[in-house]
């Protein structure tokens, strides 16, 4: 009943067959590469994606940004195959990713779906233990390498004094960190967050937000998140895409990519886009009806 | 470094051998549950056994079981009331672990086989055997295939696009009432003895049970149980949902087969043996989860639950009444309902225990 354990042991990096140490630590291999090719999208009849292209910068953040209902959710399930195309591909290193066994994928793609709801009366520590599932057999379920990296997950995260509380008893953010603690234990190369931000209070916002960047920093990941907030995506992102009805209408450095064009374009929003004064990033400020007036109806970049 | 290393946090404990590489999480209290409930489950059946028109001393039970003793009290104990009582531990077994599989796969704790469909299909062709007559078809057979056709049905309605825990309980839901009202149709053409010949079935009944009964029972157990214990490194993940399950790796609608597979076909032998005990597959787990302190149903520990809870009813129905047999279905549903409208009230919320 062991599901592929031979099948995923070959898959493993690790010659011994143990779980991989950090798969993403320095000095290891680039992270791979993860492409989308012609790439159609459906919900039943609905189609929500349709012939899009897409190369996942290795090593990057990627921040997906869109209007509400543009498919930016249903492409980053796709990236991380919890949804088969109709048509088209996801290729993780030049293989579609559907067809490869989801316990290989699992140790090579993290995926954090929005709003995961966590059984009442689970510890913390055994919903981030559950991220080492796909390095265990059923024979090795807290193997030394599971051990180090759960400890390295609550410690990254900040919940290691929560480790032995309910997850339904935390707060939002102490409940959101969990949660992406179990992705770091995960120790993916890739990781895949759709809007890790929301329900949190600013400044959670912001932890999750500077975790992500060490995640990057330190580890090496590529991490693709979709966002709401334009702003936090300027700032955190070193590749955004934006996207609306299912198609990519820009991507690349944040600095090119958003301009009070794109934003009406994309969000249908006008505004005006100045320089972030702590980072020099696009700091996009929405016009609305009732402010700015006719003055400021043309966007000034810079 | 050590040949063994423990570390202990609460609630669990975990192990690591250094050769063979073998590791893993040890919870005291789940332990301590299971040793307590085998226990109370052995003297509760050698009670049973001891209790009958001819009693014997609980005390005698256990020489007698290994053949020591007087032959009489050695035939009456292996012969006569074994089977009832291994019947008694091997049914409620069945329906309390097949209990914890669907709540698992559904994420719902009141999915049970008792309330999608799986006992109501089970009822309906044993009811229809009897009223019908089966031209020699024996019940039991005629259980599992009830039962089995239940769950393909509701299997195969719920399949779109992959089966989802929501869409098996609402199908299953609606194939329980086609089923319930096919048996009330066919209560209502049957002749007296027909009918109460199949409502003494319908409640769950272990009256005049023996080792034919056992051994199809016995070897369903010997090989579903283990097969639902070594299927839980699955159902750990799908606890978090279907689309993290899949993102840890685990094939979720393989895994969901495999369990469905395993929770049908232990609740089919088990309701052939014995008729649709109720509440038990409901009751046991959730009972089971709450003194483990867990967030989910343990399997061991469910199954130990749910034998401990259909020999004790078995045992209180023949106290309570001690003329008239009594099915046991009667005593699980007060029993089981009672201790489980006890354990919400006292916890108030699942797992804080642990």
């Amino acid at each position: 009943m062991t599901p592929h354990p031979t099948l995923a042991e070959t898959a493993s990096p690790a010659p011994d067959g143990s779980a991989p140490a950090t798969p993403a630590d320095s000095g290891t291999p680039a992270p791979p590469t993860l492409r989308a090719e012609r790439l159609r999208l459906t919900y039943g009849e609905r189609v929500v994606v349709d012939g899009l292209d897409l190369v996942v910068p290795p090593g990057k953040i990627s921040v997906i940004v869109g209007a509400n209902a543009c498919g930016k959710s249903t492409l980053l399930r796709a990236l991380a195959r919890l949804l088969n195309p109709a048509s088209g591909s996801v290729q993780l290193d030049g293989r579609a990713i559907h067809t490869l066994p989801t316990r290989q994928v699992a140790r090579q793609v993290g995926i954090l779906p929005q709003a995961p709801v966590a059984p009442e009366g689970l510890t913390v520590i055994d919903l981030v233990g559950r991220g080492r599932a796909p390095h265990q057999t059923w024979w090795r379920q807290w193997s030394a390498a599971d051990e180090a990296a759960v400890s390295a997950a609550l410690a990254a995260t900040g919940i290691t004094e929560l480790a032995d509380r309910p997850v339904d008893e935390l707060s939002g953010g102490q409940r959101q960190r969990a949660w992406i603690a179990m992705a770091v234990a995960q120790q993916t190369p890739v990781l895949l967050l759709d809007e890790p931000t929301t329900f949190l209070d600013l400044s959670h916002q912001i932890d999750v937000l500077d975790l992500v960047v060490d995640l990057n920093r330190r580890d090496g990941r590529t991490v693709v998140m979709v966002l709401h907030d334009l702003n936090q995506a300027c700032r955190y992102a070193d590749h955004v895409i934006a996207m609306k009805a299912g198609r990519i209408v820009a991507q690349g450095v944040p600095a090119e990519v958003i301009t009070a064009d794109l934003v009406a374009e994309v969000f249908d929003v006008r505004c005006t886009v100045t320089a972030d004064p702590l980072t020099g990033t696009p700091l996009v400020i929405p016009t609305g009806r009732h402010h700015g007036g006719p003055a400021a109806p043309s966007p000034a970049t810079d | 470094m050590s040949l063994l290393e423990l570390s202990r946090r609460p609630g669990r404990t975990t192990f690591r051998l250094s050769r063979p590489a073998v590791s893993g999480v040890l919870r005291p209290r789940l332990l301590l549950c299971c040793v307590g409930l085998a226990a109370l489950t052995v003297v509760v059946c050698c009670v049973g056994i001891a209790t009958g028109d001819y009693p014997i001393s609980p005390l005698r039970v256990v020489p007698a079981l290994v053949g020591a003793g007087d032959p009489g009290q050695v035939f009456i104990v292996r012969e006569l009331r074994l089977p009832r009582a291994l019947v008694a531990i091997l049914a409620g077994a069945a329906f309390a672990v097949s209990g914890g599989i669907f709540q698992t796969i559904t994420r719902n704790p009141l999915a049970s086989p008792d309330m999608i469909g799986i006992n109501a299909g089970a009822t309906t062709a044993v009811v229809a055997g009897i009223v019908l007559g089966g031209g020699g078809l024996r019940l039991p057979p005629l259980g599992l295939a009830g039962g089995l056709a239940a769950a393909g049905l509701i299997f195969l309605l719920a399949w779109r696009r992959g089966a989802t825990g929501y869409r098996i309980v609402l199908v299953g839901i609606a194939v329980a009432w086609m089923c319930t009202s096919a048996t009330d149709y066919l209560l209502t053409r049957a002749q007296l003895a027909e009918a109460q010949n199949a409502v003494g079935w319908l409640v769950g009944n272990l009256n005049g049970r023996g080792w034919e009964s056992v051994r199809p029972l016995g070897a369903a157990v010997a090989v579903l149980l283990p097969a639902a214990m070594l299927l839980g490194r699955w159902t750990r993940t799908l606890h978090l949902g279907d689309e993290v399950a899949r993102g840890l790796g685990t094939p979720v609608q393989l895994a969901r087969l495999c369990l469905l597979v395993v929770g049908v076909a232990l609740v089919a032998f088990a309701t052939a043996a014995t008729g649709p005990v109720l509440f038990v597959a409901l009751a046991a787990p959730q009972i089971a989860q709450r003194l483990a302190g867990l967030s989910a149903p343990p399997i061991l520990a469910a199954a130990l639950t749910g034998a401990l809870m259909v020999s004790a009813s078995d045992l209180l129905a023949r106290w309570i009444i001690p003329d008239v047999d009594l099915p046991v279905g009667v005593v699980t549903g007060a029993l089981g309902a009672a201790f489980l409208l006890w354990l919400l009230v006292r916890t108030n919320r699942a797992g804080s225990g642990g």
